[in-house]
């Protein structure tokens, strides 16, 4: 193999390719030829991969959106037309449960992006210095990151759980010299979507931390250094330098998050199956497309709801790039 | 950054960041603590977190509860995530860089048509395609080359290489080429050493989203033999009554693998997560 590829890479071809005889056509080398092979056989395994596990079950995603479709069903996929995106939208007992979710995903996107984004900043300002042991803080608020969301969930069972001795409550009772008691976090529906974005956030914030720290490390020193010898006041060096020079990685991070917010399921599903969770007012629109795919066995349905999942995260990954282009090409 | 501090503002930093930093650290200190408890002294108020009667009897608890064909084993659950892991992983370390340079290094007809497909199959979450995987493959329910097999090839992963290799200086390949190198050689003697850095972060960001995996086990994963961690996680906290010792034993034994590279290979994961984004 070795030897064949060494003696076909040998200079002749180099030498062609630097004195190109006039060609009528633009001129190709036989290096490009030599590429042109080598560059498909490289690329082909990840791009095959990529075609089967995501291109082609895409487009058969929107196919079965219009078919009504079951596992293990007897009968042949009967062509349904747009009747499973109707029933999403005006069917009380489809619509009702599915708008709810499109409502909760709105909700934890709407509280998570700026609360996590503004934590995140807030954390890396304070990391962003020359202190010893930073680094160990450093690790400190990213760990979370590593821990799995199932994880993540189970321990925050504990912690909300609804007895008197769950966490949350003890704590609170002792600062109300015992006059707080039992509360259900998960189980009450005012307060179960507070449960999982408290719980998301803490698992997630180190992550758009770090991303933010290394904007802000991109910053140079001596505009802060100017800044001081126009006697800055911290905050106007804030809103001057680190604002201004962070803004790319900013918008970045918060339209990040909004994506990842949509796609919210693991922590939703765990709670719900096994920690009390109001299903109500947590359900997301992943776990609606996995209980109408799994439980109800309606694929053509869930497919639906998949569809208009990702038109969700396509229109806010095209706002990202829109906004984040102009000031972060390099 | 240069700002210039008195000591009394660094006292006022470490003390901010401590709070923060022991607040942050209170569900994983009652992870770990509560593992090691009794479990009728573990969801027992704020007296939780006090380190009394610690052994580790929850784990032995745990290695023998999960130990029949019905419950599934303990070790089969962790070679499972152990091998998923390790065949995405490494699979996709080969595939994606590979195809990375082929994209960006190697001038052939299509090339562009291609990477603007491998971008455009970028924007689709893997949430958008689970359903139809699902019905797709359901006849491979319960197996572990389904479990990997999606996971493999990554855009993403493309993305992260190809912004790498596309800043490496030409001459360094030239020079290859000119001492009779092909592109094979070319890229996994020359290119791969030097490129050390995308592939530890690509590797690790790879480990931790396919370590935590969930949605994906959920819908192909019934059978105990195949199960992965995560989901195991979900079957064993939903046991009734709950035994929490054992729950956080469990839990403890699902994040050790990942604390432990964490805290081995934290600069790449830290550099690559900040350097995709920043720089993408």
């Amino acid at each position: 193999m070795k030897t064949v590829e060494s003696a076909q890479a040998a200079g002749p071809d180099r030498a062609q390719a630097v004195s190109s005889a006039p060609p009528a056509k633009p001129p190709r080398p036989a290096r490009g030829n030599r590429d042109r092979l080598h560059g498909l056989l490289m690329s082909a395994p990840a791009v095959v991969g990529l075609i089967a596990f995501v291109g082609i079950p895409f487009g058969y995603a929107v196919v079965l959106s219009f078919y009504n479709v079951r596992l293990g069903s007897p009968l042949e996929p009967a062509f349904f037309g747009v009747e499973h995106y109707r029933r999403l939208f005006t069917d009380p007992d489809l619509s009702g449960p599915f708008l709810r979710a499109l409502l909760n995903n709105l909700t934890f996107a709407v509280v998570v992006v700026p609360l996590q984004t503004g934590l995140a900043l807030a954390l890396a300002i304070l990391l962003n210095r020359k202190l010893k042991a930073i680094g160990l803080f450093r690790s400190f608020f990213f760990m979370p990151v590593v821990f799995p969301m199932a994880l993540v969930a189970v321990i925050w069972r504990l912690i909300l759980a609804r007895s008197e001795q769950g966490l949350l409550n003890s704590l609170l009772d002792t600062v109300t010299f015992g006059n707080w008691g039992a509360f259900d976090w998960l189980g009450d529906g005012l307060t179960a979507m507070g449960s999982i974005i408290v719980l998301s956030v803490w698992q997630g914030v180190g992550f758009q931390m770090v991303i933010l720290l290394a904007g802000l490390q991109q910053i140079p020193g001596e505009l802060y250094e100017a800044s001081e010898l126009d006697r800055a006041s911290r905050w106007q060096q804030f809103r001057h330098v680190t604002l201004p020079g962070i803004r790319g990685t900013l918008v970045f991070v918060a339209m990040l998050t909004s994506v990842l917010s949509f796609r919210v399921f693991d922590q939703v599903y765990v709670l719900i199956r096994g920690g009390g969770l109001d299903e109500d007012a947590t359900r997301t629109v992943m776990y609606q497309a996995v209980t109408t795919a799994f439980d109800q066995n309606d694929i053509g349905q869930a497919s639906a709801v998949t569809v208009v999942f990702f038109l969700i995260v396509v229109a806010l990954t095209i706002v990202q790039r829109r906004v984040v282009r102009p000031d972060n090409e390099d | 950054m240069a700002m210039t501090r008195t000591p009394v503002r660094r006292v006022l930093d470490y003390t901010v960041l401590s709070v923060l930093a022991f607040v942050f650290a209170l569900p994983a200190l009652y992870l770990f603590l509560g593992s090691l408890k009794p479990s009728d002294e573990v969801l027992n108020g704020l007296s939780g977190f006090l380190p009394t009667h610690l052994s580790f009897d929850n784990y032995t608890a745990v290695l023998d509860s999960l130990n029949s064909d019905s419950t599934g084993y303990f070790w089969q659950f962790m070679g499972v995530s152990v091998l998923l892991s390790f065949v995405v992983v490494t699979g996709g370390l080969i595939v994606n860089s590979m195809a990375a340079y082929g994209l960006t290094r190697l001038k052939w007809r299509g090339q562009n048509a291609v990477f603007t497909l491998v971008l455009l199959l970028m924007l689709i979450p893997f949430e958008s395609v689970a359903v139809p995987l699902f019905y797709m493959f359901n006849g491979q329910r319960n197996t572990l080359l389904i479990q990997a097999l999606p996971f493999v090839a990554n855009a993403f992963a493309i993305y992260q290489f190809h912004t790498f290799f596309k800043k490496i200086p030409t001459s360094i390949e030239e020079a290859a080429r000119l001492d009779g190198a092909g592109p094979w050689r070319t890229f996994f003697a020359i290119i791969v050493p030097m490129s050390r850095p995308v592939f530890a972060s690509v590797a690790i960001l790879t480990f931790l989203i396919q370590w935590g995996s969930f949605l994906w086990p959920v819908l192909m994963v019934s059978d105990p033999s195949v199960r992965p961690l995560p989901l195991e996680m979900s079957v064993f906290q939903g046991q009734q009554p709950p035994d929490w010792g054992q729950i956080l034993a469990f839990g403890v034994l699902l994040v050790l693998p990942v604390l432990i590279v964490f805290a081995f290979f934290q600069r790449w994961f830290v550099e690559g997560v900040a350097s995709s984004a920043v720089k993408g």
